[in-house]
């Protein structure tokens, strides 16, 4: 990680389904860390409040969706744009189960972070095998 | 993209304006972000409005000054901090620090600016100065 930001990471909207309010879906962009502990996610949802996130862990597929509501300041036209408004989705398939109840999830200036602890449960057992 | 045949022989070029346009619209939506933070940028009678998505950055790393017609947003984004023995599946973000010029259409006075940070969100409105207004000129009868 360098010190200056040489280049910069754009979020990129997602291209398919599309949205029946016509407006765009962004992915938002993602940094994952494992510990023994378990995993973390730290999602970057400009704009989105703390209570317009959905999380969902189901087949052990976890899918983030954030709310945007538009920032569009009253009487002033956009006169030049570098970025987009929309929601943020995305979609992760994780590699083991993770218990959904336990799932921690914190919003801070427009960084979302998911902490999902390793479940008991997930941790390897060993199965003996017997000779017949 | 359908071109209609254009009935109109009195502009040739429309035609090929109208390709340009095609063309801008599903290939530039927007103006190319190279540089962090991504503004936008809404122009209004009274003030002139900035908005910038700083995901990540805390305000008081956001460092905001006019000089004359020259606003710089400047700051760092500190990286998360995480446990030693830590495992990156994925690394998408930047961190680092960063700094912008935008040029405003007048000089601004410092106390004309308002900030605000949400959500990531950083919104800074410059109001236009009483001088910079255009004056409505009344016409007198002769």
């Amino acid at each position: 990680m360098s010190t200056a930001m040489s280049r910069s990471a754009e979020k990129t909207p997602t291209e398919a389904p599309e949205t029946t309010s016509g407006g765009r879906v962004y992915r938002p962009l993602t940094d994952i860390v494992e510990t023994d502990a378990g995993v973390s996610l730290m999602l970057e949802m400009p704009g989105v409040a703390a209570d317009d996130v959905d999380i969902t862990l189901e087949d052990r597929v976890l899918t983030i969706h954030g709310r945007t509501s538009t920032t569009r300041p009253e009487k002033f036209e956009l006169a030049y744009a570098e970025y987009g408004e929309g929601d943020y989705e995305r979609a992760f398939t994780m590699s083991e189960e993770f218990d959904p109840d336990r799932i921690r999830a914190e919003m801070h200036n427009g960084v979302l972070t998911v902490t999902l602890p390793r479940a008991e449960a997930a941790k390897p057992r060993k199965i003996a095998v017997k000779q017949a | 993209m359908l071109f209609p045949v254009y009935t109109n022989r009195s502009d040739p070029f429309a035609l090929m304006r109208s390709m340009l346009r095609d063309f801008d619209r599903s290939f530039r939506p927007l103006a190319s972000p190279s540089a962090f933070p991504p503004v936008n940028i809404w122009q209004g009678a009274e003030a002139v409005a900035i908005t910038a998505e700083l995901p990540g950055v805390e305000p008081a790393d956001i460092e905001i000054t006019v000089k004359e017609d020259v606003l710089t947003l400047s700051g760092e984004r500190k990286a998360p901090e995480v446990p030693e023995g830590a495992r990156w599946h994925r690394n998408e973000r930047v961190f680092g620090k960063f700094s912008r010029a935008i040029r405003l259409p007048f000089a601004a006075g410092e106390d004309q600016i308002e900030a605000r940070f949400t959500d990531g969100v950083l919104r800074i409105v410059v109001g236009r100065p009483e001088k910079d207004k255009p004056r409505k000129i009344e016409i007198k009868a002769a």
